[in-house]
């Protein structure tokens, strides 16, 4: 049973996805990596299923439902961001400070 | 065999995902999370999780990263230029993934029998056949009624009503990405 | 007992007088009429019902205190108070005497008040304070009798300010209200050392258990009497703290007498007679009130002698005829001690209102005339008997009761207290020297009573020519009260006749009940036989001599107008100025508090500790830390994923192992 290499996987991607986060600034690319970590928790699940039942698997259904919704909206965001300053790079999307 | 088979997805996984974060062309990048999300579906195969991996293809490789894919095209980032921080960024990255990857990377070392004997309140009673008779059982539900059978019971029996939430959630997300993505909002 | 069961009452329709007359003060001030119908009116019928509950108690007096209860006020864990009223012996002449002079000082107010703008809220004040007044002697607990002792206060504070717009009487009005605060917390003070003692707060209560809970001359019934004590002198005006009752007299006249001579001051002496068991128990304590009381009695009477202020005279011998009361409770002679008060409260309120009578003659003709004298200073007066023969006769009859010549009220009450002083002394020698005060402070009475009515009434009048024409007698309305408490004062001795005479003490006899207990532990034995007869001649010898000398000094020499008026020298400018007690406790403890809450609590305390490192310190220090966090709000994505994750990372460092 690959019950621990699956979770070492995880970690290794998971830790990519943030390294990505914290290294890029393109808007679009900075989803892509949200979007690995959001895979590496699915695996996460998929290795604990085995364990579990079917749950795990249940849950890896509905997190991919999230992150279907969350890039469709994400997108549309990034979409009107970019209409409005023709850019889609974070240093140019400081609207948070007051 | 398995054990193999598993190492090398892996290990294409890592490079892969290395690669998107690292590709200063988006679609490249986008394109190397696609490799990255086919291998991943390889390895739920190898973990029992079929129609998982059925819809991670269908799902994130094929609908999401397409839809990553338009948008990039749509707004003509193809040929940016390098979007990467300056050098205390990369250090800041370096040490909190450094740090990240070594508390996670611990999870390595579990096998079902530690984490039984680390969940169990008897120490005596720590078989993994026995904390974890729900697995066992869901690996012969499936044999009997199918991958699919063995998923779609509990979906709409016990989780029923996240399941109808999630419809709604969709459909919120629709209209939000229609009214976002309107010109003349 | 349909009487004694409504009690409530006689105490609701005072207040519903104040609703009626508040309310038009404030929105119809210019009904006057039916103020003067519903401000004595309502008075008049808590007057009826008093006559009721007393007829009740008569016919059937009643072994234990009979107590109304009304709800439940604070039912607080095992402080359990009720509001409820205690109708015994004792509340009954409180009440009779509450209601009775109440109701003629609000006859005579009509009078008096009639042109006054404000009428309706002078009604107002005045049936509030006998709401008050009420529930303080009719309370059956200390903090029932608290709320009437307080309201009281408050009242006198409204009415001695009645006339707002000058700052003196404002002034008057707090320095009342101040001095007040004092001897309240005395009484507070003594009620917690009486619910820790006792564990309830009810006079029944209290009275029933002290014998058995407390040891007699114990330290805690001492400290509880002392405390007690102290909020009578507070309220009674003794020693040390009468010195608002003169300044009190800046109040309309009524109120002087109702309030500051016949009603609201003597609620201390109703105090110590309320709780006489505690008294009896702490003879130190009741040493000190009988001390106190008969300093008080000679300290005011020789200040009475050089004031020239009509009202201001009458108001240091309310001091002094205090005193007397509080000598007498002090002794022990309880009955005597509420005799007196009985007594005073008539012939003081007559020498009020006839005072007020005078004032009001005084004001009326140099208002005429649109001088600027003043119309209370007995130096303006003289030979006023021909336009006011009423209020003189009348007035002389007060004279002579509060003098002490038989067969007025004033010598039977006032020789029953000395004899008792005189009694005491043989197991206090101590109270020989209370006598010997009380008699000479007997002689300084008659004598400033018989100057106050040469100076008004007799000799030359010195009003002046234009306006003599303008005196008169006061209207029916005035001088009608003035005739019933003439009444009163003339015969009020037959209250409490002593056997001497061929009487029976009826008041001696009525109080008993609530007495009783007292009563007992004192033992106090009355003089009789040779020494009886010895000290009633004293005291009428006294009387008589000190009236006789205040008569022939002040009619044997000239007396100038005030404007004419040499200064006084020497000794009276001491007795004038009352001794500089207020100059005393002005440099004492006013000027020091003063510079104390400037400098210290002021710039000290408040400036710099509580505004600057406080107030401007806290918002500095939220300013700094603010400043300092600031600087992490960049509004760039980035820095907020970098503490995102350094968070994500602390937490799972706790839930990895």
């Amino acid at each position: 049973m690959l019950l621990g290499p699956a979770l070492g996987l995880s970690a290794i991607l998971f830790s990519l996805g943030v390294a990505g986060v914290l290294l890029r600034r393109n808007a679009i690319i900075l989803f892509m990596c949200i979007e690995l970590m959001l895979n590496a928790v699915n695996l996460t699940f998929v290795a604990l299923a085995q364990l579990y039942g079917a749950s795990g698997q249940i849950m890896v259904f509905f997190v991919m439902t999230v992150a279907a919704a969350e890039a469709a909206v994400g997108l549309a965001i990034i979409l009107a961001i970019f209409r409005h300053k023709q850019s889609v790079d974070l240093q140019n999307i400081n609207l948070l400070r007051g | 065999m398995t054990q193999t088979v598993f190492y090398v997805f892996a290990a294409f996984a890592v490079v892969s995902a290395a690669l998107c974060i690292l590709q200063r062309n988006a679609v490249s990048a986008a394109l190397w999370l696609v490799s990255t999300m086919f291998s991943l579906a390889a390895i739920y195969v190898l973990l029992d999780a079929q129609f998982i991996a059925a819809i991670q293809v269908l799902v994130y490789a094929g609908a999401v990263m397409v839809l990553f894919l338009f948008v990039i095209m749509l707004l003509n980032l193809g040929q940016a230029s390098s979007d990467m921080r300056g050098a205390s960024s990369v250090a800041a990255t370096v040490v909190i993934v450094g740090l990240l990857a070594i508390e996670l990377f611990a999870l390595w070392r579990y096998t079902p029998r530690r984490l039984a004997s680390e969940i169990s309140q008897a120490p005596a009673f720590a078989d993994p056949a026995t904390v974890f008779a729900a697995g066992q059982l869901a690996q012969q539900d499936a044999a009997a009624r199918g991958v699919v059978g063995g998923l779609a019971a509990p979906l709409f029996q016990i989780y029923l009503v996240p399941f109808e939430i999630t419809s709604i959630l969709l459909l919120a997300a629709i209209v939000g990405a229609v009214v976002l993505a309107k010109r003349n909002a | 007992m349909a009487f004694s069961h409504v009690v409530w009452l006689a105490v609701a329709l005072p207040l519903a007088g104040f609703l009626v007359n508040g309310a038009l003060a404030l929105w119809r001030p210019e009904a006057k009429r039916l103020v003067s119908v519903v401000g004595p009116g309502v008075l008049l019928g808590s007057f009826v019902v008093s006559l009721g509950v007393l007829v009740e108690l008569w016919r059937e007096p009643p072994h234990a205190p009979l107590v109304v209860h009304l709800w439940s006020w604070l039912p607080v864990d095992r402080l359990q108070v009720a509001f409820a009223f205690q109708v015994d012996q004792l509340s009954t002449v409180m009440l009779l005497i509450v209601t009775g002079v109440g109701s003629l000082i609000h006859l005579f107010s009509v009078g008096y008040m009639r042109e006054d703008p404000g009428y309706a809220r002078y009604f107002a004040y005045l049936n509030l304070f006998v709401v008050f007044m009420l529930v303080l002697v009719l309370g059956s607990s200390f903090p029932v009798m608290f709320i009437g002792w307080e309201g009281v206060g408050l009242c006198s504070y409204l009415l001695i300010g009645f006339w707002f717009a000058d700052k003196v009487n404002a002034d008057a009005g707090k320095k009342a209200f101040i001095m007040n605060r004092i001897g309240d917390f005395g009484f507070l003070v003594a009620m917690f050392f009486i619910w820790r003692t006792f564990g309830s707060l009810d006079f029944a209560h209290v009275n029933e258990r002290a014998a058995a809970v407390l040891e007699p001359g114990g330290a805690i019934v001492t400290a509880i009497t002392l405390f007690l004590f102290l909020g009578c002198t507070g309220k009674s005006a003794q020693i040390p703290l009468y010195t608002w009752l003169p300044d009190a007299m800046a109040g309309p006249t009524p109120v002087s007498a109702l309030i500051h001579a016949a009603t609201m001051v003597t609620a201390g002496v109703y105090l110590v007679a309320r709780t006489n068991v505690l008294f009896a128990l702490a003879p130190v304590s009741s040493t000190v009130v009988a001390g106190i009381g008969a300093l008080t009695a000679l300290f005011a009477a020789t200040i009475g002698l050089r004031q020239y202020d009509i009202k201001k005279v009458l108001a240091y011998s309310t001091v002094s005829q205090l005193g007397y009361m509080f000598l007498g409770v002090g002794t022990g002679a309880y009955v005597s001690g509420v005799f007196h008060l009985a007594t005073h409260a008539f012939f003081k309120a007559l020498l009020f209102l006839g005072a007020g009578s005078v004032i009001h003659a005084m004001h009326h003709a140099y208002h005429a005339t649109h001088s600027h004298e003043d119309a209370q200073d007995m130096r303006n007066m003289g030979g006023l008997r021909r336009w006011m023969p009423v209020t003189f006769a009348l007035m002389m009859i007060a004279t002579l009761a509060i003098a002490g010549i038989p067969p007025f009220s004033g010598f039977f009450s006032k020789d029953e207290i000395l004899a008792a002083a005189f009694a005491r002394g043989a197991d206090l020698p101590v109270f020989y020297l209370f006598y010997g005060m009380g008699v000479l402070a007997a002689l300084l009475t008659a004598f400033y009573m018989a100057r106050l009515m040469a100076m008004t009434f007799m000799g030359q009048n010195r009003t002046g020519e234009p306006e003599r024409a303008h005196l008169h007698e006061a209207p029916w309305i005035m001088t009608g009260p003035l005739v019933v408490l003439g009444l009163l004062s003339a015969v009020g001795g037959v209250l409490n006749l002593p056997h001497l005479v061929g009487g029976h003490p009826a008041l001696e006899r009525w109080l008993e009940p609530v007495m009783e207990p007292g009563l007992r532990i004192t033992q106090l034995v009355m003089p009789t036989g040779s020494t009886e007869y010895f000290l009633v001649g004293a005291a009428v010898a006294i009387g008589a001599l000190g009236l006789f000398l205040g008569f022939r000094t002040t009619l044997g020499r000239p007396t100038p107008p005030a404007r004419e008026a040499p200064a006084d020298t020497g000794l009276s400018l001491v007795l004038n100025r009352k001794y500089y007690v207020d100059e005393l406790y002005d440099a004492v403890i006013v000027r020091p508090l003063a510079w104390v809450s400037r400098v210290v609590l002021w710039r000290g305390v408040d400036q710099r500790l509580v505004d600057g490192v406080a107030v401007n310190g806290s918002a500095w220090a939220a300013r700094v830390v603010g400043g300092g966090l600031r600087l992490l709000q960049t509004g760039q994505v980035g820095v907020y994923v970098v503490l995102f994750l350094v968070g994500a990372l602390w937490i799972l460092r706790a839930v990895i192992r």
